[in-house]
């Protein structure tokens, strides 16, 4: 483990899932939950680090809320176990209620309690009898709190609907670290606030928990959000973890087609596999780690193709779509000479039409054919049927 | 990295895995077995009535019901009905239009002051009108009376439909070629259809259950011919096949009200902030619409107000003698107090029921609660006091026993309430306080008790009225020499002694009208649920 401060630089962000399995906060074995007749989520494994920051992302339905609220204890799994710090908290005739697991809990939209002040919501978890000091020390600790989420003390006095969404969600958080739980989980906290707002609210939050060092999961359906916010990135479909891992590579290298369009835009190509070259549209690309040979699918993220003056292959552009800092081009890709020329070439494709990025509206007119290049390694899934 | 950050913007934030997920109805079983009781208890009147059916005997009972006292009665209460239901809504909906959509001078005292006529009982009503009008009787006068005293029904629900609709319909309309007017009829007007179905059903069902409004003028409908039957042969057969009768009326009016209500949506779809509504300008209509509310409240609320405001003055300082006057005012105020409590707390499980767990087993709990609320006071009255005498004699006349009639009359009351005052106070709060460490009984009493008390206090506070004002079921149940405000005034008035019984009237006003104020305060907020 390193300093919560320095682990939020882009080179530490590896897993510590994944470096120290044996040092688990968080451990969720081989849970399913139903509701009546429908399955929510159909046997989950996941293995959270102390200190790391977990982010479940997934899309609607697909289970989080669901697995974070047995996390939290607010439901019981119909089979399977939860563990905190190795101790069992659900399953196998184990139960730990809620309130006993001491485990901080933000939810969508705050849940702080109208009839309180937001002072009165932060002290909510605090028992002023077991404090030393008793009701000053709650009223200092509350004061400490609210800066520690970047809040005036000022704001102690007001009610929760006379602060912004942001500052509400601020509150919920210093409420829940009042306690300091060990293990935080925030559900969709963000989701509610408008994108500016999003960012830095995402953002202040991080510091807070890293720099308390509180181990956090956070359930999202912003991919954007996940892999910006954590260290391991659970992707989360139809009740199951679909893959585990460190976000660079869950981007980079999805396990499955509907993982990688889910985190990001994709560009999936007919290719021919051979050892580890694929030829496709796009010429030949080399593939890491190759799960089969011969036809498959080929992934790329659009960013991962640039135009380029010298590039060797061609595409007409279809139409465009300008975002302001960026322009979304829609090209038709030409057959490669490579390919035209050998008939007896066992490569499937040619003349897709693909999605790319590009910073410069200018270059890319309806008609105009662009030179492109690709940019390191491809992903090949294996045909589906 | 160039992921596109302005994607999760358009993806929708609020189906985010909770809401519609199912959850098991007994996963509060106590709750859920407390609340079977209560429903099986409120069947008790219907299940009274249909074994009082079953027990006379198909014979006895077609004789009973096929004769010409019967007819006299059905056509009676038919009339009463096809008049004074249409004169309701045309008097509410106008009401409510012209108070919320038009430029009406002083709109918002005459919105107040239509509502004002509910806080007079319709018996109080009555017993100023035959006062005005001696010779008052029969069914023009009742027609007359209980439309003054129940348009407000129809008012109330319409005017707060009409202040929450947006007008962003209209100007839709606007915009697709319609005019002012034919915008009304082809876009608002329907708007108002569960305002509409649900005010006539509630003036439908006060019209079968009054009793004292029509006995004060001699005008007979079901109800008084029960409570004459009860109070000659006690517990006959005849009277009992009239109050088959006249159940069998209230489910028909609801089920008629569940048909017309029909399945379209007509709450507002979309979200964003909601404009202003759009007023009318009435032009040269300025002064006949000022008349026009200027004659239906001075009618409905003046004329009562006055007149027993110059009984008191010919009374004098007689009619008020301390020793009579206070006992029916404590007495009221304790039944009213323990009923609106009792209500309150028999009503919690079932709204926890219906806004914490959705499903077949609590819409089948509010489904008796729906049909127990539309049985008539005295049927319930008459259900208690035979089922209380055959099967535990102890309680007949007990204060218990009239506590326990008044939950059943008034429990929807308090649940409209506790169940808008629940969803304020959704389950995500009480998990919050539980992650915050609070054990679950303990997060429950700090959140989700103490969110839903105002509401609660609302509701208790409309059921304490209603017991204060309630005289059919008092006069039946109340233990021997028990004297109400609503009693009194009854006893006295029927014995001729007019001045005698203007103070309590006055009384059931004065404590009504607050309670008035709260309804139409309160109908505004539901209105958009």
């Amino acid at each position: 483990m390193t300093a919560p401060s320095t682990r939020r630089l882009p080179e530490h962000r590896v897993a510590p899932s994944v470096a120290a399995t044996t040092n688990s906060h968080l451990q969720i074995t081989d849970v399913t939950k139903n509701f009546g007749p429908q399955a929510v989520l159909k046997g989950v494994n996941l293995s959270v680090a102390k200190g790391g920051t977990t982010a479940i992302v997934g899309p609607s339905g697909s289970g989080k809320t669901t697995l974070l609220r047995l996390i939290a204890g607010f439901e019981h799994p119909d089979t399977g176990s939860i563990s905190l710090n190795g101790t069992l908290v659900a399953g196998e005739g184990a139960w730990l209620p809620a309130h006993k697991r001491h485990i901080g809990y933000v939810a969508q939209d705050g849940a702080l309690f109208p009839h309180l002040t937001v002072g009165q919501n932060v002290a909510f978890g605090l028992d002023a009898a077991k404090l030393e000091g008793g009701r000053r020390a709650v009223a200092a600790r509350v004061a400490e709190l609210l800066e520690m989420v970047s809040l005036d003390a000022a704001m102690a006095k007001r009610r929760p609907h006379q602060l912004s969404g942001g500052q509400q969600q601020r509150v919920a958080l210093a409420r829940a670290l009042a306690r300091e739980p060990e293990l935080m989980l925030l559900d969709e906290p963000f989701s509610a606030l408008d994108a500016g707002l999003r960012v830095a609210t995402r953002r202040a939050v991080a510091k807070v928990l890293a720099e308390a060092g509180v181990t956090t999961i956070l359930v999202t359906h912003d991919q954007a959000e996940a892999l910006s916010f954590a260290d391991q990135v659970a992707v989360m479909r139809g009740g199951k973890l679909a893959q585990i891992g460190n976000p660079f590579v869950v981007y980079t290298r999805p396990a499955d087609r509907a993982t990688a369009e889910f985190l990001g835009d994709a560009v999936i190509l007919d290719a021919w596999l051979e050892g580890s070259l694929a030829t496709c549209s796009l010429g030949g690309i080399p593939v890491r780690r190759p799960p089969a040979q011969g036809r498959v699918q080929l992934m790329l993220r659009p960013e991962q193709i640039r135009i380029a003056e010298d590039g060797p292959i061609r595409g007409v552009v279809v139409d465009t779509d300008y975002f302001g800092p960026e322009t979304t081009v829609r090209l038709k890709l030409n057959v490669p000479q490579e390919v035209a020329e050998h008939a007896d070439h066992r490569y499937p494709g040619g003349g897709e039409v693909i999605t790319i990025r590009h910073w410069n509206a200018s270059i890319a007119r309806p008609g105009m054919e662009l030179c492109l290049r690709v940019v390191g390694e491809a992903v090949a899934f294996p045909m589906e049927d | 990295m160039t992921t596109d950050l302005s994607a999760p913007a358009r993806r929708s934030t609020t189906t985010a895995g909770r809401g519609n997920s199912p959850r098991p109805p007994f996963g509060v079983s106590a709750v859920s077995v407390l609340a079977v009781l209560i429903a099986l208890f409120s069947l008790v009147p219907l299940g009274y009535v249909a074994y009082m059916t079953v027990a006379t005997g198909w014979d006895t009972a077609v004789g009973l019901i096929l004769r010409p006292r019967v007819g006299e009665l059905l056509l009676n209460t038919l009339l009463l009905m096809a008049a004074t239901i249409p004169l309701c809504l045309l008097l509410g909906v106008a009401g409510a239009w012209l108070v919320e959509r038009t430029k009406l001078r002083g709109h918002r005292v005459w919105a107040v002051l239509l509502a004002a006529p509910l806080a007079v009982p319709a018996f109080v009503n009555s017993y100023a009108w035959v006062t005005a009008v001696p010779s008052l009787g029969g069914l023009g006068s009742g027609i007359l009376i209980s439309t003054l005293s129940y348009f407000p029904l129809v008012y109330i629900p319409a005017a707060a439909t009409l202040s929450r609709l947006d007008p962003a319909i209209e100007q839709s309309a606007a915009a697709l070629g319609l005019g002012a007017w034919r915008t009304f009829f082809r876009v608002v007007f329907p708007q108002l259809r569960i305002a509409m179905t649900g005010g006539a059903l509630l003036v439908g069902l006060h019209l079968l259950a009054e009793y004292g409004a029509f006995a004060m003028i001699r005008f007979d409908t079901f109800t008084t011919a029960i409570m004459t039957q009860y109070q000659s042969t006690f517990n006959g057969a005849a009277g009992n096949m009239l109050a088959s009768v006249l159940v069998l009326f209230c489910l028909l009016l609801l089920l008629a009200e569940v048909r017309s209500r029909g399945t379209a949506r007509y709450a507002r779809i979309g979200s964003g902030v909601q404009g202003k509504a759009l007023r009318l300008p009435l032009h040269a209509y300025q002064w006949p619409a000022q008349l026009f509310l200027l004659a239906l409240t001075a009618l409905a609320f003046g004329l009562p107000l006055f007149y027993v405001i110059r009984w008191i003055l010919a009374g004098g300082a007689d009619i008020w003698t301390a020793s009579e006057f206070l006992p029916a005012l404590l007495t009221t105020f304790s039944y009213g107090l323990a009923g609106a409590a009792a209500t309150t707390v028999v009503a919690f499980p079932m709204a926890y029921l219906a806004v914490r767990h959705p499903g077949w087993f609590s819409k089948s709990l509010e489904l008796s609660n729906y049909v127990t609320s539309s049985m008539p006071g005295i049927v319930v009255a008459l259900a208690f006091v035979t089922v209380s005498i055959r099967l535990v004699p102890g309680v007949y006349q007990t204060a218990g026993l009239l506590v326990a009639a008044y939950v059943l009359l008034f429990i929807p009351r308090a649940l409209v309430n506790l169940r808008a005052g629940l969803a304020q106070a959704p389950k995500e709060l009480d998990e919050a306080a539980q992650a915050l460490g609070k054990p679950p009984l303990l997060a429950f009493i700090r959140v989700t008790l103490r969110l839903t008390a105002p509401a609660a206090a609302g509701g208790a506070a409309l059921v304490f009225l209603a017991i204060a004002n309630e005289l059919t079921a008092t006069l039946l149940l109340s233990p021997n020499g028990t004297r109400t405000l609503a009693t009194e005034f009854w006893s006295k008035s029927s014995e001729i002694d007019y001045a005698g019984a203007a103070p309590y009237a006055l009384l059931m006003i004065l404590l009504s009208a607050p309670m008035t104020y709260l309804l139409f305060q309160q109908s505004k907020k539901v209105a958009g649920q």
